[in-house]
């Protein structure tokens, strides 16, 4: 690598977070701690009925003999201390009216935190036709198109809101795809949880925009633990979106979410995820934990499932979008880049688990390292034995940006289907010195040879972004490479 | 337009020197041609122009249109006009060779001080362009270099050079590689290029690119030297003699 190549990368590496900022917001917060007692005063602030109470009680059970059993888990390439689950907060609200009927009863301080991160929840930005639901810290601040949603049937609101006016359908599919037994994280969610989104598209319904949903978390020394849950009736159709910042602290703040997604035969999900919580500095100082459960079933027949996700933010990502294919010829996929900088660490992948005849899966991972960053592919492909016809392709390429970062690939198959057809593609590539020469000497400069190196890498990921949100990613990108604040 | 004085340079962290003295002197809408066996260093004469990596300058300068040349990165070399068509064009993954070339244009032009080309004035340049070496309009539309088979990546340059309009274009070895029928497209090319403001040097190991581009100069480039210079003729003789006789020459020389 030439010394400006270096000099280059090394900013790349050192860039800094755009979205660091603390919105000076009073807020209801919890001691930090967690027990019963902080579970009980969780569910009492958010009026929650019994059964709620109980399955959170159940699964603060499950978390602490998985903590007492197992411990943390260890298997992900990953490094870093474990978290001292009492130091953190797991409850905080922006103080102000707990619901919204409207955007002008919301505090001009958090419309304007929105307004800095670029989320469109402004009326003009509405225009663009996104439906938002916006969670900060703990709860959901706004959501907007509700009511034209309504028309169509499709119910789009908090997870709380839901719980309060939706409790059947939240109580029978809550915990289907994600058991609130599954792993630690997604136990302690399950516990914890203050709030996330809920989408209902009724049979046979194409949601008629974007579904969104921006993750903000604001307050000091705040885990946020939210849950999305996704059920597409038969035959019908939605797109969701999720975003993600934090303010930059130096402490590391815990981020456990769980994102559940429902398809019954015929129904079509496409969801897609701009994770973008704050790195840590250089030095690896700060930054967020992300540990996150998501998966999706297509229970009916001919569904599918599609994972589209642009991972920059985080000092720790641990994250397995998966697809259970239950449904005959339903369909999985998963598209991914993951961006690592300065001493972030990715361990990201995807399960696909064929259960169904004739089911098939594509994944396509793009990993890019930078700076002294760990980035690495976990991927499981089950063919289970009434799978037949059963298929999958798995393409995972990574990329390197100088000679400090790592990459790697662990891809597991469990094949009990004889006539599966399962394959598997790996690549690994520096950005050669020879590709940087060659745009230079088109006149092109450094910076931008870079950027158009890993725009081409990563394009066809990009390309299935919904278009608002694809410009938005390759702005994001952009800017995690240029090094520079906006 | 070009001044090579007295160039020495090596590989870099390594002892032996490669080139030993160069001394050349192009002019504005000159064409010269820069013939010599493998390992004569002409290759890394042109890595050098443009500011390729991995050399050590120990003696002599290049002057550039009154610019010290050794003194630009090679983006700012290309920038003021200096081109050079690699003999092993890169591949770019995934990069799309119009998005390419309109980053390479408009900074050119910016550096120019011209606006930047709107698409669609931009698309037409391309069409014309792409016209003069016979490009197939696909490959456009594909990612830079990528599985364009030998001959494809040898017009593409030309093609590149044409979109750039350089004033001093430096082939290195375009016609390795070539067939007849690629060879006369690709110098059907740059013949329509040449201009009395835009200069080339050609550099092959062959006299038989010169049977197409007619070069106004010769120069025998052989361990690191040039050790004849003279017309178009020089060229025949070297195709007819090999360069035997020249190395003979200029050790009696």
């Amino acid at each position: 690598m030439s010394t400006t190549g270096t000099e280059y990368l090394n900013e790349v590496a050192a860039s800094d977070y755009e979205w660091g900022f603390v919105t000076d917001i009073e807020a209801d917060t919890v001691p930090k701690g967690l027990s019963e007692d902080v579970i009980r005063l969780i569910s009492s602030k958010k009026a929650e009925p019994e059964w709620l109470l109980d399955w959170r009680l159940k699964s603060y059970a499950h978390f602490e003999k998985m903590l007492a059993e197992k411990g943390f888990p260890t298997w992900a390439h990953l490094d870093y201390p474990e978290v001292d689950f009492q130091n953190v907060s797991y409850y905080s609200a922006p103080n102000s009216k707990p619901k919204y009927e409207s955007l002008d009863e919301v505090d001009p301080k958090l419309l304007d935190t929105f307004e800095r991160l670029g989320i469109p929840i402004s009326e003009q930005k509405m225009l663009a036709g996104v439906a938002v639901d916006v969670v900060m810290d703990s709860v959901s601040v706004a959501t907007t198109f509700k009511d034209e949603l309504a028309k169509q049937g499709v119910i789009f609101c908090s997870f709380g809101e839901a719980v309060e006016k939706h409790p059947d359908l939240v109580r029978k599919y809550m915990g289907s795809v994600v058991p609130n037994t599954d792993n630690l994280f997604a136990a302690l969610n399950s516990a914890v949880f203050t709030d996330g989104s809920f989408a209902y598209i009724p049979k046979g319904v194409r949601c008629p925009m974007e579904l969104s949903t921006y993750f903000r978390i604001n307050a000091a020394g705040t885990g946020q633990f939210e849950r999305t849950l996704i059920v597409a009736e038969d035959d019908s159709y939605v797109s969701y979106l999720e975003g993600c910042t934090a303010p930059r602290r130096d402490e590391n703040q815990l981020h456990a979410a769980v994102v559940e997604i429902v398809a019954k035969r015929g129904a079509e999900v496409k969801y897609s995820t701009v994770q973008n919580w704050y790195p840590g500095d250089a030095e690896g100082k700060g930054g967020v934990y992300n540990f996150v459960t998501k998966r999706g079933i297509c229970e009916g027949d001919d569904s599918k499932i599609s994972w589209t996700q642009l991972e920059t933010g985080s000092a720790i990502t641990w994250k397995y979008p998966s697809v259970i294919l239950k449904g005959d010829r339903s369909v999985g996929e998963f598209y991914s880049v993951a961006f690592t900088k300065g001493k972030q660490q990715a361990d990201t992948g995807t399960k696909m688990i064929h259960l169904g005849k004739d089911t098939s899966s594509t994944i396509i991972s793009k990993g890019i390292s930078a700076g002294n960053s760990q980035n690495a592919y976990r991927g499981l492909v089950k063919i289970n034995p009434k799978a037949s016809g059963a298929r999958n392709f798995s393409q995972c390429d990574s990329m390197l940006l100088g000679d400090r970062c790592g990459a790697h690939t662990f891809p597991y198959l469990e094949i009990a289907h004889p006539n599966a057809k399962v394959e598997h593609e790996a690549t690994t590539s520096k950005v050669g010195e020879d590709q940087i020469f060659y745009c230079k000497q088109r006149g092109i400069s450094e910076q931008d040879a870079i950027k158009l190196i890993v725009n081409g890498f990563c394009k066809e990921i990009l390309a299935k972004l919904p278009m608002e949100f694809a410009v938005e990613a390759q702005k994001l990108l952009a800017i995690e490479l240029e090094g520079s604040v906006g | 337009m070009l001044e090579i004085t007295n160039l020495h340079a090596s590989i870099e962290d390594e002892e032996k020197e490669i080139l030993k003295g160069i001394n050349l002197r192009v002019g504005a809408g000159e064409v010269h041609a820069i013939m010599g066996p493998n390992g004569s260093g002409k290759s890394t004469l042109a890595s050098i122009l443009a500011g390729r990596d991995g050399y050590e300058i120990t003696q002599g300068s290049i002057n550039f249109e009154g610019d010290d040349l050794l003194e630009m990165d090679p983006d700012e070399r290309a920038r003021e006009g200096l081109f050079l068509a690699f003999q092993y064009p890169v591949e770019l993954p995934g990069v799309n060779m119009s998005t390419f070339l309109r980053h390479a244009v408009n900074s050119v032009r910016e550096h120019r001080g011209q606006d930047e080309l709107s698409a669609v004035d931009f698309l037409k340049l391309m069409k014309e362009k792409a016209g003069l070496v016979h490009l197939d309009p696909s490959l456009k539309s594909r990612a830079v270099n990528e599985g364009f088979s030998g001959g494809e990546k040898k017009r593409s340059e030309i093609f590149q050079l044409a979109m750039l309009e350089p004033k001093l274009a430096v082939l290195d070895e375009t016609d390795s590689g070539l067939d007849i029928d690629a060879l006369r497209i690709v110098s059907d090319g740059v013949n329509q290029l040449r201009s009395p403001e835009r200069s080339f040097v050609v550099i092959t190991h062959y006299q038989r690119l010169l049977d197409y581009i007619t070069p106004d100069f010769v120069h025998v480039l052989v361990d690191g030297r040039i050790v004849k210079s003279g017309g178009k003729d020089l060229a025949l003789k070297l195709e007819e003699l090999g360069y035997d006789w020249i190395k003979e020459d200029a050790v009696v020389a």
